[in-house]
């Protein structure tokens, strides 16, 4: 790990100051990511930002009858919030799919959104890597790519954003919160906060320099089944091959996302009235222009077939 | 010359004096070492709680709470396996929740209360769950085991208090010590040897003696 500073800033605004000013600073909350990527010099911050102590960490009722989240509410403590699990079960069931118990008590809330991939590519500095180190070129296109996005994706890049959470936040239209260096507030839809990786793949999300997220906000329950299915290589503690969030109302309409297929939670919402119909006529659009490499071609159909079980599962 | 004490040096004390021996190389003379650039180490001055006891301690920014107390308390009950959150054996209780001590910074635990492996009992004065893994065997080589027991303790902890896991069945509880359960919520601690159902049947007795 390469050297840094360390530092407690006593507000949001100065914290975001404090990264906008310092080159190569970065805030740190759970840290189960970052310290992950510092130990493997992927990530080399120079300074690090403790943000932990800025009491971002609660979860409060909105005027509008939704829940705002604090960036640093951790993950157990979100999936064991009472109204998360009465109202707004399919982000609890997409957290408590996440990770470990160890990892889901540092884990938070603003770090899960901004997790980096797990291309194996990405995490083996003898490989290049367009997102870790720019120019360098993709060796997961023509490699080992069974893990690795099917839609989404470029020339440059081919990886997954790897989480749960947020593709159950993407399907509940959750909306980003942000302070910057100068105290100005932004409101980012989640469907705007990861980027697609075009040919800037080391961009993750649409954030600017020194931007802190301060919470996340849900708008008012939705009614209905709330589903999150998750299809993995082994039973527990993995990342998702495919994942479904969906909320299914008694009529069959609603909406849904899909984790582990591209580089953001993926949605499309023109393909939600088709749900109906069944998992194909929805997968067959939200899939449209896919293209999967002979890898990861098994998604599609996987991704289909998790649908369908989804279904089934609101309908019993 | 080599003197009878010399000899008794343990395979620790050797791992770390050849360390030293290495560091010496790469950094020749304290000076260098001690630098503020861009290489050099930046230490600072913090204080927690371990196992009840106050201790303060002068660190490098970058030792994670697992080296600390490791390798500056010298309590090497939770051990090093993965160094990266993938096997849980360096797992500790700190404010009462379980976490991966690797994969976090003692710099951001100031005032914070670890609790170890050493902490929860000692020969003599067992913990329930240090009592239970003896006598359902649940362990074999023992290196993760202290990870295991301290995960287990929390783990009990977590269903009492109503945290839901991805195998319980309605998330507004109730929420049992199952087999299913606790294998789900002990899925970060990784046993090589394989004594994940003896590990079970002890989580479960001691569970049940709790209830």
């Amino acid at each position: 790990m390469k050297s840094f500073t360390y530092e407690r800033p006593s507000s949001p605004a100065e914290a975001a100051a404090t990264v906008a000013a310092k080159p190569n600073a970065k805030f740190i909350a759970g840290g189960t990511n970052l310290l992950d990527l510092m130990k493997l010099q992927i990530e080399t911050p120079t300074h690090l930002v403790d943000v932990n102590g800025l009491g971002l960490d609660k979860v409060e009722a909105t005027p509008e009858g939704g829940l705002r989240i604090g960036a640093l509410v951790r993950n157990t403590d979100l999936a064991a919030d009472a109204r998360v699990r009465k109202d707004y079960g399919v982000l609890s069931r997409a957290l408590l799919a996440g990770a470990s118990g160890q990892l889901r008590n540092k884990a938070t809330t603003a770090g899960n959104l901004l997790q980096r991939t797990r291309c194996p590519y990405f995490y083996d500095t003898a490989q290049a890597c367009n997102k870790r180190q720019p120019g360098s070129g993709c060796s997961a296109i023509d490699g080992v790519s069974r893990q690795l996005a099917v839609i989404g994706a470029s020339e440059a890049c081919i990886a997954t954003y790897p989480g749960d959470m947020a593709v159950a936040m993407r399907v509940l239209d959750a909306t980003v919160e942000t302070v910057d260096a100068k105290g100005g507030t932004r409101k980012i839809p989640v469907a705007d906060f990861h980027r697609l990786p075009g040919d800037r793949p080391e961009v993750d999300t649409t954030l600017r320099a020194g931007e802190l997220i301060t919470a996340v906000t849900l708008p008012k329950p939705v009614v209905g089944r709330h589903i999150y299915r998750k299809v993995r290589d082994r039973a527990s503690y993995a990342y998702a091959l495919v994942s479904v969030a969906a909320i299914i109302g008694k009529d069959g309409t609603g909406h849904v996302a899909f984790g582990g297929v591209a580089p953001r939670p993926w949605r499309i919402e023109a393909a939600e009235g088709d749900l109906p119909k069944g998992a194909k006529a929805v997968t067959d659009k939200v899939f449209a222009g896919a293209k999967p490499t002979h890898d990861n071609a098994y998604k599609l159909k996987l991704a289909e077939r998790t649908l369908g079980a989804v279904l089934s599962e609101a309908r019993a | 010359m080599q003197s009878p004490g010399d000899l008794e040096l343990n395979r620790r004390d050797l791992v770390a004096g050849a360390s030293v021996a290495a560091a010496a190389t790469a950094f020749p003379g304290s000076a260098r070492a001690q630098s503020t650039d861009a290489e050099g180490a930046v230490l600072t001055k913090m204080s927690l709680t371990v196992n009840g006891e106050r201790r303060e301690l002068e660190l490098d920014t970058r030792t994670t709470l697992l080296d600390a107390v490791r390798e500056h308390l010298h309590l090497t009950g939770a051990k090093k396996g993965c160094d990266h959150g993938q096997c849980g054996a360096c797992t500790m209780i700190v404010d009462g929740r379980r976490i991966n001590s690797c994969l976090t910074l003692a710099v951001m635990h100031q005032n914070d209360a670890v609790m170890t492996i050493e902490g929860l009992g000692k020969p003599g004065d067992l913990h329930p769950m240090q009592a239970a893994f003896i006598k359902h065997d649940g362990y074999q080589c023992g290196f993760c085991t202290p990870g295991q027991i301290c995960s287990g303790v929390a783990v009990i902890a977590e269903i009492r208090s109503g945290i839901p896991s991805h195998v319980s069945a309605d998330l507004n509880g109730p929420y049992e010590v199952t087999d299913a359960e606790i294998r789900e919520r002990m899925s970060g601690n990784i046993c090589r040897c394989g004594a994940y159902s003896n590990i079970v049947e002890a989580i479960t007795e001691v569970a049940g003696r709790q209830a």
